[in-house]
């Protein structure tokens, strides 16, 4: 954000401004500009801008963790992971455990996530060991492993040993639904942690919290030895591994934490949404939280928590404000879907066709 | 690998299994070993089906008449080096593009079967082009930049279908198009032209029981023609040596850019054409949905015939059309039969076409760099000064 102060003071320099939109990159600017129009016209259309932004925010700390659980993989080289479904469901097993068991409130969520973590970690590692022998192919092995777990899943969901009633079909008494509700568990937890009205702007703050902790906690961890080894690994492997780091156990450690946040990501994500969604749900659930990454400004290359929290904010506004927005100016044509496959895809095909160092 | 890469032309079809003489059997198998263990699940699958063998057959010869032609589509790229082109999505968009257009012309028959593949042409030429710039700046990375474009083109062709026409796109056709008057229906009739080409030839000639798609078949057999007659022209040789390695082709005067370009151009068109004859089978689809499986499934089909991301033949697509469709067929019942529930199946079908897609992109970048470090080994024995 320090970005913008220096945009506005030098910006009647043609250098500066060169400067400018070189550090801010062409897409950033097409989704600012982008994002800053539809503002105006949920202005102009009269629009309740309160509820628009109460809407964002909650979206932002929804997914923040997901676009989170890009960063490590993108700093040790290992590229944008594709795979996230595979901690994503590891996340899901977590919750339905909790909800096994009834448990209820914070209780309910931190058990899931307990649950979550040894899953995946353990899955997070035998993933790494794959894209270990796959290097230079892992996003696309990583898409299709991610599909074919998801898959796999299914048929876990629908012979599982699960008994609670409101977990199962009631029809049949075997196999988990669709969509769980979690109104009776900890559906909106995070959300409603200290929440509270700022000109009529819901703030949930339990819910930014919680991924402002965990971005802090990736920041101080890439100032350990193990991240600052791990930024070396991505930055320079050779290098790195001529000073003594061991550049494949870095790798290893970056896909078991983009896992494990992937999966924690996906409790927060089901609280915040209030269901848990099983079976072929999150199969696209990595595009969203890839294309948001780019769009923060990071690159296969180099990637920082700042940008994955500008990216976060702005991808995840652009998309809620979206239909709202062109729904009450195009009198019922949905294009928020249409908008948000051109976006995230586009974003994607930018950063994987740009010509990079490698 | 080495010898070949020097001199590309006198590359064979067989080259790689003539390699190493003590080991060739063990090649053979394990070139063999993906098709036999989908045989082996198969069998299985239609044993624990039950399923009546008349049904089976009729089946599989209606999939294999409307999925071979998508599926030999692929084929060109992988020679070329461009490894599975996720791509022919687009084809299929284009494909179905044309098929919008000589439905609202109302012209129906083998006429409007034919006029849909020629209109399908240009835009599949273009699309191709433009596939293949995007892919020529995403070198080494085709097969996840081709998959993202995909998705990326689907945007575009819900934008045009869903919002300007009836907008932007003058279009008055109240058959086709949501009552509101903007964006075309979810599905889309093709009584018109249903079975245009499965019918076009002795319809009434039957080979015992089954009736046969001749036509259809016989266009499958001039592309099984025109693909082997390809790799032999000076193009197709050219691609093949791009294939084997960019820079020495580069060297050797060949442009690299443009015959890769090429090959997707081809590819798309393919693909455009295999979409047609998929969709005049089925006699309806989907205005938005139809094209969005046709990658994988033609992609994992061609894997399950034996194929992999840098070699694929005419016999690979065959057999995996076989193999992939009638897993396809009995994998629901075969699920319900063992476990009682239907989805089961179902659900093992696709985690089958996921699974079989991540082992083999998997296998190939292991062999890949297994080659390479053993290539590098050979090199740093033969010159240790370097």
């Amino acid at each position: 954000m320090a970005l913008n102060t220096n945009k506005v003071t030098n910006i009647f320099t043609s250098h500066h401004l060169k400067a400018c939109y070189e550090k801010l990159g062409l897409p950033r600017l097409i989704i600012s500009s982008f994002l800053l129009a539809l503002f105006i016209l949920a202005f102009v259309m009269k629009m309740d801008i309160t509820i628009l932004l109460s809407d964002s925010l909650a979206r932002i700390g929804m997914n923040g963790l997901l676009v989170l659980a890009m960063l490590p993989t993108l700093v040790t080289g290992v590229g944008l992971n594709f795979g996230l479904p595979v901690g994503f469901v590891c996340g899901l097993v977590g919750g339905v455990i909790s909800l096994e068991y009834n448990l209820t409130g914070f209780t309910g969520f931190f058990v899931a996530i307990l649950c979550a973590i040894p899953l995946a970690v353990l899955t997070g590692y035998l993933y790494a060991s794959l894209l270990d022998r796959v290097r230079g192919q892992e996003m696309m092995v990583g898409t299709y492993v991610g599909f074919a777990v998801v898959a796999g899943m299914c048929i876990f969901w629908l012979t599982a040993p699960f008994n609670n009633p409101s977990m199962i079909w009631a029809i049949g008494g075997q196999g988990l639904r669709v969509t769980i509700t979690l109104y009776e568990h900890y559906s909106k937890v995070l959300n409603n942690f200290l929440a509270f009205k700022l000109f009529g702007v819901t703030i949930p703050t339990g819910l930014l919290l919680f991924f402002g902790l965990f971005c802090w906690l990736v920041h101080l961890f890439f100032r350990t030895r193990t991240g600052l080894a791990m930024l070396a690994t991505g930055a320079n492997p050779m290098y790195a591994k001529s000073s003594g780091i061991d550049t494949r156990a870095m790798r290893y450690t970056s896909v078991i934490i983009s896992n494990v946040l992937a999966a924690i990501g996906a409790l927060v994500y089901a609280q915040s949404y209030g269901f848990l969604q099983l079976y072929t749900a999150p199969l696209y659930m990595a595009f969203p939280a890839v294309a948001a990454a780019l769009i923060g400004g990071a690159s296969l290359k180099k990637a920082t928590v700042s940008h994955i929290i500008i990216g976060t904010v702005l991808f995840q506004t652009l998309l809620t404000i979206a239909l709202p927005v062109t729904q009450t100016v195009l009198r019922g044509t949905d294009i928020s879907e249409i908008a948000r496959m051109i976006i995230s895809n586009g974003m994607i095909l930018y950063a994987l066709t740009r010509n990079e160092r490698g | 690998m080495a010898d070949a890469k020097v001199a590309p032309k006198t590359i064979l079809k067989k080259e790689p299994a003539k390699q190493g003489n003590k080991s060739s059997f063990d090649h053979v198998l394990s070139e063999l070993s993906v098709p036999l263990f989908f045989a082996l699940l198969c069998f299985a699958g239609v044993v624990a089906a039950g399923l009546s063998p008349q049904f089976l057959v009729n089946e599989i010869i209606t999939r294999l008449a409307r999925n071979l032609f998508l599926v030999l589509s692929l084929i060109i790229p992988v020679l070329a080096g461009l490894g599975l082109n996720f791509g022919i999505v687009i084809g299929a968009m284009s494909g179905q593009a044309a098929l919008i257009i000589v439905t609202h012309l109302e012209i129906g028959g083998l006429p409007g079967f034919l006029l849909a593949a020629l209109i399908s042409v240009p835009f599949s030429v273009f699309l191709g082009w433009l596939t293949g710039l995007v892919l020529n700046r995403a070198k080494g990375r085709e097969m996840v930049t081709g998959y993202i474009l995909g998705f990326f083109a689907n945007g575009l062709y819900q934008l045009v279908f869903l919002v300007l026409v009836g907008t932007l796109i003058p279009m008055n056709n109240p058959k086709m198009m949501l009552s509101s008057g903007i964006g075309l229906r979810n599905t889309m009739d093709l009584i018109a032209i249903n079975r245009a080409l499965d019918r076009a030839l002795f319809s009434s000639l039957k080979l015992g029981p089954f009736a046969i798609p001749w036509a259809t078949f016989l266009v499958i057999g001039l592309l099984c023609l025109f693909t082997s007659y390809f790799t032999k022209t000076k193009l197709g040789q050219q691609m093949r040596a791009v294939g084997q390695d960019r820079h020495i082709a580069e060297v050797s005067g060949i442009n690299v850019n443009r015959t890769r370009l090429i090959a997707i151009i081809i590819s798309t068109v393919l693909g455009a054409w295999g979409q047609l004859i998929y969709l005049q089978n089925l006699g309806t689809f989907n205005t938005y949905n139809s094209h969005e499986q046709v990658g994988m499934f033609s992609i994992a089909a061609l894997l399950i015939g034996g194929a992999s991301i840098s070699k694929a033949t005419i016999w690979n697509a065959i057999i995996g059309v076989l193999l992939f469709h009638t897993l396809f067929v009995v994998s629901p019942l075969a699920g319900q039969r063992i476990l009682g529930i239907p989805q089961v199946g179902e659900y093992f079908r696709s985690f089958l076409a996921y699974g079989v897609i991540a082992v083999a992109l998997a296998l190939h970048a292991w062999q890949s760099k297994k080659h390479a470090a053993s290539l590098q080994a050979a090199q740093a024995e033969h010159l240790p000064e370097d």
